[in-house]
């Protein structure tokens, strides 16, 4: 069954790599440019996973990561960080916040689709 | 469907885009160094261009402007202070990675030199010894080959809300070999007290593998930090043939019900909205050649509308006037929007400017303020993008020659610091753009001089102010007393004016000697539409763009002082160059009585265009003749009235140049 997954991202060209990565890998993607707009957009459909940026104006990926889990339907879909380094505090502060994982940009389509993998099964 | 090479298009676009917005954070820095928005935006924008760089293949851009980011981190936390050094630091460091942007992604940096000298500048700026990667070196001995590994695997119980299902990592270890797997599940509880969101539940596998011990631990590599995992290699145990899972019935309900609530409360379907929204944040990115093609369609529309109007006119049907009624105004609007989707703020290319003030003014030795408004001004995307090479010129100019430097200045008690004024703002369907300076004006009787010097007008002419100062747009006249590296290299104001004639502007200035001088630089809103004047000639239409036009007059005997075969006409006074359309296009029908003139004006000239007679005012929606009829002189585009005729939008400035052509031709023939 192709899962719906939400890609958040200030960066356009990020949102698409993720976006093209994912759609031909059979899933859906729903794009969001920041923590504001994809509280707004999952409110509006069913989301089966989140893959976030941190750095973002408007609301940071922490925040969203805190608000997502403070849904009650979305207590428990994963949620993935983009981190630029294995920046450990970050990681740390994110898990935290109740991310799933995380992926270190640059990755590659493959490494993408083995962290979707991972936790959509 | 999108593909590779468009994204990596939007990864341009957007890196340039971020450039600009690096440079206006650093300037809107430099002026308040405690803007801590300002720095924020300037590392998430250096931190973005970094992050999708390398996922694009930019590596030499992304190392490099990994070193610019270790900067502006000290900066953001307040480990490095701002001063001029950094700034300008981080101005090269964003011309350079456009510089690398521009280029070949794989292909060393252009210039590797100054590459090198930034990246050393930034490294002595943040110290660079601590942020060297330290790799971790607690490798593990690799084991390879068959062997079987017995893993234990206590998730935390918080696992669920973390978004993590343990029953993926257990598929994912299947992928490895053989497993087999016992869950312990001594720490279930009873139903009155199982909460279906904690995870009680942990496993022992036997997995009988290959992999390498890196490949195992990535299996856990997000739950590691918190659950309780252990590995032990049986080398004693026999290599197990491939095991069934041993179903406790009681656990795997319940995982499996806790699969199914999240399933569904995730599935929850909320409200009825549609499945598929795709989500392209504030704003889509449209090719504007589609753009201009719906315009042409929307042009072909309002022409039709028209012919269906005058059409429902004639059969006096009201069920079918109602309707054309409608389309009518439905059409009206739909040309309104999507002109107003060609429309953007003018201040992308106010920015630009404020670096080349910054630049220009350290280069003379000058202290200059640009001051912008009116920056959301909107204006057709196509004149916008023309309009940014004769701004950057007039900018030059006041940087050049209008402001002086900080000690004559204070000399003539005006403040050291001079100000240019960049302000947009609209006036009717025009777009007004003033460039304004404090600097120390136009200094007419120069500009006098120096055109007579240059045989540009004849030593005896009587000039007012305003006149004087047109003069700086003819052609070859350029008042710098030498010519310096920041303006006037050989193109001159002349340049500029036809410019803005190309866009059916036009300019003006105002001047006052020791206050300063404003250029007036008046545009349409858009091209895609001219307002215009409709004339007749010999039962033709034509449509001359009404920027262009002063007056129109009636012609009789006392504007032919010179007999009517002359081409000059006397208009209160002054003579006037004429054009006889009918005489330009070979109309063959003799003229009427009382014909009419238009005068124009033609860059520094007037002329009357002399045609049958005026019909008034035309907004219409220019279309282009095609590859046949783009060289026909003299006109520049055509249109199509309600009626279904056509009428030629005409260029005067070209009619009045081959009028001239023909004229000498035929004098010299005479002459010979």
């Amino acid at each position: 069954m192709p899962k719906t997954v939400m890609t958040v991202d200030d960066s356009a060209s990020m949102r698409q790599m993720v976006s093209f990565t994912l759609k031909r890998a059979g899933h859906d993607v729903v794009e969001a440019c920041d923590g504001k707009d994809a509280l707004t957009k999952i409110g509006g459909q069913p989301v089966h996973m989140i893959i976030t940026d941190l750095n973002m104006p408007n609301m940071d990926g922490f925040e969203l990561i805190r608000q997502v889990r403070s849904k009650p339907q979305y207590m428990c879909v994963p949620i993935i960080m983009l981190t630029t380094e294995s920046q450990g505090d970050k990681v740390k502060e994110g898990k935290a916040a109740g991310a799933t994982g995380w992926i270190v940009k640059p990755f590659k389509a493959e490494d993408l689709l083995a962290v979707v993998k991972k936790v959509l099964g | 469907m999108e593909d590779g090479s468009e994204i990596l298009q939007t990864f341009k676009l957007e890196a340039e885009e971020l450039l600009v917005s690096v440079e206006e954070c650093v300037l809107d820095i430099e002026d308040n160094p405690r803007d801590q928005d300002a720095i924020n935006r300037l590392f998430r924008a250096v931190h973005t261009i970094k992050g999708s760089g390398s996922m694009f293949g930019y590596m030499a851009l992304a190392a490099f402007t990994h070193h610019l980011e270790s900067v502006l981190d000290k900066v953001r936390s307040g480990l490095l202070p701002i001063d001029r050094h950094l700034i300008d630091l981080v101005l090269d460091s964003r011309d350079l990675i456009k510089g690398m942007l521009e280029g070949d992604p794989s292909a060393p940096a252009e210039d590797q030199v100054k590459l090198n000298a930034t990246v050393a500048s930034l490294a002595a700026l943040c110290d660079h010894k601590a942020a060297e990667t330290e790799k971790n070196s607690d490798q593990e001995e690799t084991v390879t080959g068959m062997r079987t590994i017995r893993i234990r695997f206590q998730p935390n119980p918080s696992t669920f809300r973390q978004g993590m299902d343990p029953a993926c990592i257990l598929d994912e270890l299947r992928e490895l070999g053989t497993c087999d797997i016992r869950p312990l599940c001594s720490s279930v509880p009873g139903l009155q007290d199982f909460d279906p969101h904690t995870c009680y539940i942990g496993w022992e596998i036997d997995l009988t593998t290959e992999a390498s011990p890196e490949d195992l631990r990535s299996v856990f590599i997000f739950v590691e930090d918190d659950a309780e995992i252990s590995m032990e290699t049986l080398e004693d145990l026999p290599v197990v043939e491939e095991t069934e899972v041993k179903p406790v019935p009681a656990v795997v309900e319940i995982v499996e019900a806790k699969a199914e609530l999240s399933a569904a409360a995730v599935a929850e379907p909320a409200s009825g909205a549609k499945r598929k929204v795709i989500a392209e944040g504030e704003s889509v990115r449209v090719a504007s050649d589609k753009l201009d093609k719906l315009i042409n369609l929307i042009g072909e529309l309002v022409i039709t509308q028209a012919q269906l109007a005058q059409v429902a006119s004639s059969v006096e049907n009201h069920d079918l006037a109602t309707p054309v009624e409608g389309i009518e105004r439905l059409v009206a609007e739909l040309r309104d929007v999507v002109l107003s989707v060609r429309m953007m703020p003018i201040g992308s290319t106010f920015n630009r400017f404020r670096r080349l003030v910054r630049d220009l003014s350290a280069e003379l030795g000058k202290e200059i303020e640009l001051v912008t408004e009116g920056a959301e001004t909107e204006m057709d995307k196509g004149v916008i993008d023309r309009l940014a090479d004769p701004l950057v010129h007039l900018i030059r100019n006041c940087v050049d020659h209008g402001i002086e430097p900080p000690a004559e200045r204070v000399a003539k008690g005006k403040p050291a610091k001079g100000r240019i004024r960049l302000v947009a703002a609209h006036r009717g369907t025009n777009v007004v753009i003033s460039v304004e300076d404090d600097g120390k004006g136009l200094d007419s009787e120069a500009i006098r001089r120096k055109a007579i010097e240059k045989g540009l007008i004849s030593a005896d002419a009587q000039l007012s102010r305003k006149e004087a100062f047109d003069l700086i747009f003819m052609p070859g006249f350029s008042t710098a007393s030498q010519i310096t590296n920041v303006s006037g290299r050989g193109v001159g104001m002349d340049v500029v004016r036809r410019e803005i004639d190309g866009l059916r502007g036009n300019i003006e200035v105002e001047s006052e000697t020791d206050h300063g001088s404003v250029m007036h630089l008046s545009l349409p809103l858009t091209l895609a539409i001219i307002d215009g004047l409709l004339v007749e000639v010999s039962a033709s239409e034509f449509v001359i763009p009404l920027s262009t036009i002063e007056e129109c007059l009636e012609l009789d005997e006392s504007h032919f002082p010179l007999g009517s075969g002359r081409n000059v006409i006397q208009v209160r006074g002054e003579a006037l160059p004429c054009v006889f359309l009918r005489e330009f296009f070979h109309l063959a029908s003799p003229p009427p009585t009382i014909q009419e003139a238009v005068v124009a004006r033609v860059g520094n000239s007037r002329v009357a265009v002399v045609v049958d007679h005026v019909v008034g005012d035309h907004q219409t929606v220019i279309k282009s003749l095609g590859k046949v009829y783009q060289d026909v002189q003299g006109v520049s585009g055509a249109t199509i009235m309600g009626d279904g005729q056509v009428a030629l939008i005409l260029d005067v400035d070209q009619i009045v140049r081959s009028a001239e052509k023909e004229e000498l031709a035929a004098l010299s023939i005479a002459v010979a």
